[in-house]
């Protein structure tokens, strides 16, 4: 892929190239579709619950997966942190609020929160603020598409598409069909 | 903007293009800008929407988009509502002061649950009963709000203009929750919303205001609101309770900043194929003050009952923004029909006004 | 023998028709001479090349506020305001506390204006306390100084006390002054009632409230067959009521405001144009005035009137406040703005615009206002340069540019809607009895 420049708030994102392809993504989510159902020794009592915004359609696809293989149907619930966010004053004003979904009560449940990328662990942080307010789930999982590593607090993922070391200043793109009409993960590096 | 001008009855209130004085003209641009806005799709906002505004004073200058921003959010807030334990840290830390200058219900209660099911801090200074009552002036009551460190005031007054005066004089946010005969915004906002869960997409939809719009901040803030959102407004009331300066032959009608609406005094003819029917309360003094025979004539011509929500568009919503005059500016059987919104206005109330606290407090430095 | 010469200025003096490039011989406080060859030996010299020189402004119209409200202005800080002005008279309202309805007050007046920087003629009370019920010792306050009554600030609500008050006042020869409003229709209104009131859900004051006033203020006057003049007139209706009347032929007589000639109810919402944030709405209680700034077609023709001469003077209704009394909210705001400085200044935007020409301005600032309430009777020769008359001369720039800035007025009273606006003509000196009582530094004696 030819390298693009792009003016970004005075400064470039230089796109380092793809780190995962489509074929990358359908394989990733295939395979943590399978640890999770290893791991809870079935689908009983699982629920996944997306974050908003891309990893509500991972849950979904990886819920999809299991029905392949499992057979059975199991809830996808979204989940919006907005309110329980610490960075509001540095996020600025460009917060959008959206509902949360809960598909059934999580009380008892083993939930498995999705995500697209891992990093700081602060957004994890405010959603499992947000799941408890739900309720008294028996266990919260964690699976994301990329670890990306530079964490802030002492959160860690149960299920990881793809360990992708990166600089701090680096910026993980992940993009999906349903939000943006096709499956890639990029990096880019900002240089001023 | 306004269609179905017909009634010969019918006065057309809209701003003119031409002749515009010169101190106008900034304030003109905005308000094509919001007619622009209510053309793009209300439905959903791009993801770089925002919202970056100080103070909450009126819905004079928000366009469509800024008005779907607080709407859409207020849904997401009804989700917190509709939970076993609606409370979120959205707002920790931020302290919310309420300052009452009249007295207030469902504004205040509304406000103050909004603030902690935020998570906030909320103080309630009402003016009976603290150093307001010993004619403590307004600004000092500010300075004491301020020095107390609250991040946003929400003030009710019986001054028009009182919350633009507090605004400029004090660095806290400022929330109108009422003031004088000039706006209401939250009320508006949630009439709004209710609106929308009723009808969908405003634009094109016809929305009758009935009563004293004259003293009506209710209504004034509603105008702005519904005709940014592309509404119909048709403002209908005796000629004593409508406000002056609608005629179109004053010599300076030309220049005017007022939203197009459109005024008719006869109910019957007003409500008919409305998408939605505003009654609002009838003070009784007005019929002391001589603007009213009595209020069973009121009731006789402007009553919105059942026989002339006959005329309006099947299921067309009804709204009070309460406390209801049962049999006055409504009948009972309206009132508590299966047309009548009024509770959930209410609850919508306490979504939207959350909306506008978070969209005011957030972003801000802890 | 203390000599004077204002050199080389245009003087402007309507009284008698001067307009011409000539000098003005001051003799022991008195003007001796105006023309080109004058005796100057011996003289002080003011050089007014490039100006205008004029007779002292006359103000028919302003609130001392002294005695009782001394926080809002004094005598001392009123006339020091009204020499910045251009005014070397000026005829306050008897709205104090106790109210002028007694000699002792009209003599305190007098007595503490004899340190004022410029003349004060008192007007007294129509009404004891001005309550609108007894009528004052109108022939006591007269013989004290008196020069019109009035219960201004307020009407005289009962039509036949007015007529018993012009009667009365006739054995004098003075005059009664109204304030036209009929408060039942005024209902508490404060600001103009019109799309601006809407638009900032304030309580509007129709102008029917004046102009019901002045209709009924005419027809006693005509009845009585007695002058009458009106207060700060302000509505088209007011206008074409006066026109009528003095086509007539009925001694009625009339006075405007700067701010009714220029300002509009727009100012209330929006401000001037540029010179703020426009944000938001003011709600400027600076701009709260009764009577209220009207539409810009009421301006017009107050513009129109006064032109003409139906309106025959130009007042400020300087109403000076306490800065406490205006930060507040609009409807507890005090009525009034501190005109006394920006008047000269304001007015001439007419002039630039080309809506009147600058005699006319200074006929309704000087000998307009003499005639309207009959001054020279008490001062003779008043508002004229004509030879023995008081040395009250103002020097004018009409083209020097200057902003307002309340924070350096002499009045107490900072509370104008101008501030910050550029206005173009100024006052370059005021001379009262042929002595400098203001001046800016440029000028050299």
């Amino acid at each position: 892929m030819p390298p693009i420049f792009i003016l970004w708030m005075g400064g470039f994102i230089v796109p380092k190239g793809a780190v995962m392809s489509a074929d990358e993504i359908r394989r990733a989510i295939v395979r943590i579709a399978h640890e999770i159902v290893e791991q809870n020794e079935g689908v009983s009592d699982l629920m996944l619950v997306g974050m908003r915004t891309r990893g509500v359609p991972l849950a979904e696809r990886l819920a999809t997966a299991i029905r392949e293989f499992e057979g059975e149907t199991i809830g996808v619930g979204a989940l919006d942190i907005s309110l329980y966010r610490d960075d509001l004053s540095t996020r600025g004003t460009n917060v959008e609020v959206r509902p949360s979904e809960m598909p059934q009560d999580v009380a008892d449940k083993k939930l498995v929160l999705v995500d697209d990328v891992l990093y700081t662990g602060r957004s994890i942080r405010a959603a499992l603020d947000a799941l408890i307010d739900y309720g008294r789930p028996e266990r919260i999982q964690l699976a994301v598409l990329v670890d990306r590593g530079h964490r802030e607090l002492p959160i860690r993922a149960d299920f990881v598409g793809k360990n992708i070391p990166t600089a701090k200043d680096d910026d993980v793109l992940v993009q999906l069909e349903e939000s943006d009409g096709q499956d890639q993960v990029i990096v880019t590096e900002r240089r001023d | 903007m306004v269609k179905n001008a017909s009634s010969p009855r019918t006065t057309r209130v809209a701003p003119s293009s031409q002749k515009r004085p010169a101190q106008l003209t900034e304030r003109r641009a905005k308000t094509e800008g919001r007619s622009n806005a209510a053309d793009i799709s209300a439905e959903r906002l791009s993801p770089d929407a925002t919202w970056q505004r100080r103070h909450l004073l009126d819905l004079d200058d928000f366009s469509a988009a800024e008005l779907v921003v607080v709407l859409d959010t207020a849904g997401a807030m009804k989700e917190v509502l509709a939970r076993d334990v609606p409370r979120v840290p959205a707002l920790r830390g931020k302290t919310i002061v309420t300052l009452f200058y009249e007295a207030s219900t469902r504004t205040r209660a509304s406000f103050e649950l909004a603030g902690k099911v935020l998570g906030a801090d909320v103080i309630n200074v009402s003016a009976a009963g603290s150093s307001v009552q010993k004619g403590e002036a307004l600004l000092d009551t500010i300075r004491t709000i301020q020095a107390i460190g609250a991040d946003v005031c929400i003030l009710r007054h019986h001054s028009s203009g009182a919350p633009y005066l507090a605004a400029r004089e004090s660095s806290f946010r400022v929330v109108n929750a009422g003031d004088g005969g000039h706006a209401h915004p939250t009320q508006a906002l949630l009439d709004a919303y209710t609106l929308r869960s009723q009808l969908g997409d405003l634009r094109g939809r016809k929305i009758v205001i009935v009563g004293d719009i004259a003293h009506s901040r209710v209504a004034r803030s509603n105008m702005w609101s519904l005709t940014a959102l592309g509404a119909e407004v048709v403002l209908c009331g005796p000629p004593t309770l409508l406000p002056p300066g609608l005629n179109d032959a004053a010599p300076d009608a030309e220049e005017r900043d007022l939203p197009p609406v459109r005024v008719e005094h006869d109910l019957d003819i007003a409500i008919e194929d409305a998408d939605a029917v505003m009654a609002l309360r009838l003070q009784r003094e007005r019929q002391s003050g001589g603007l009213l025979p009595s209020l069973r004539e009121y009731a006789r011509l402007y009553q919105v009952n059942g026989e002339r929500m006959a005329k309006a568009k099947p299921d067309a919503p009804v709204l009070h923004p309460g406390p209801i005059n049962e049999g006055v500016e409504i009948s009972t059987e309206v009132a508590h029909g299966s047309r009548s919104v009024v509770e959930e206005q209410v609850a919508n109330g306490v979504a939207v006004r959350m909306a506008v606290l978070y969209l005011l407090l957030r972003g801000e430095q802890p | 023998m203390n000599k004077l010469l204002i050199r080389g200025g245009r003087v402007l003096d309507p009284a008698q028709g001067v307009d011409e490039g000539a000098d003005v011989l001051i003799v022991d406080g008195q003007v001796a001479a105006i023309g080109g060859d004058l005796d100057v030996a011996n003289t002080e010299v003011i050089d007014a090349n490039g100006l205008v020189v004029s007779p002292g402004f006359v103000d028919i119209h302003t609130h001392l506020r002294d005695p009782g409200q001394e926080y809002k202005e004094t005598i001392a800080t009123g006339t020091e305001a009204a020499a910045r002005g251009g005014f070397t008279t000026v005829c306050c309202m008897p709205n104090t506390e106790p109210a002028i309805d007694t000699r002792a007050t009209v003599e305190y007046v007098l007595r503490t204006a004899m340190s004022g920087h410029v003349r004060v003629l008192p007007i007294g009370c129509v009404s004891r306390g001005r309550e609108g019920h007894e009528l004052a010792e109108l022939a006591d306050l007269a013989d004290a100084g008196c020069v019109a009554f009035s219960d201004d600030g307020s009407p005289v609500a009962d039509g036949a006390l007015l007529r018993h008050a012009m009667e009365f006042a006739s054995i004098s020869g003075l005059k009664v002054i109204d304030h036209c409003e009929d408060l039942a229709i005024s209902d508490g209104g404060v600001m103009h009632e019109g799309w601006v009131s809407t638009r900032l859900g304030l309580r509007g004051q129709s102008a029917a409230a004046e102009e019901t006033a002045v209709a009924r203020d005419i027809a006693v006057a005509a009845e009585a067959g007695l002058p009458l003049h009106l207060a700060h007139i302000s509505t088209r209706a007011s206008t074409d009521l006066v026109r009528a009347a003095k086509q007539r032929g009925l001694p009625v007589t009339a006075e405007v405001t700067p701010h009714h000639l220029t300002l509009t109810h727009n100012v209330v919402a929006f401000g001037e144009n540029g010179n703020r944030d426009n944000d938001t709405l003011l709600y400027d209680t600076n701009t709260k005035v009764n009577p209220p700034l009207r539409s810009a077609d009421d301006v017009a023709a107050c513009v129109e009137a006064l032109r003409e001469g139906v309106i025959d003077a130009i007042a400020t209704d300087h109403a000076p406040h306490a800065d406490y009394e205006k930060a507040c909210e609009f409807d507890e705001a005090a009525f009034g703005i501190s005109g006394l400085e920006t008047a000269f200044g304001l007015c001439m935007t007419l002039v630039h615009s080309g809506a009147l020409e600058l005699p006319t301005l200074i006929e309704r600032l000087t000998a307009g206002p003499v005639r309207a309430l009959g001054l020279q009777r008490s001062v003779p020769n008043l508002g004229s340069l004509v030879e023995g008359a008081h040395g009250d001369v103002v020097l004018l720039d009409p083209a020097a540019e200057w902003t307002v800035e309340p924070e350096r007025f002499a009045s107490k009273g900072k509370n104008t809607p101008l501030a910050c606006r550029t206005l173009k003509g100024k006052i370059v000196a005021t001379l009262y009895n042929g002595k400098v009582v203001w001046s800016e530094e440029r000028v050299e004696v």
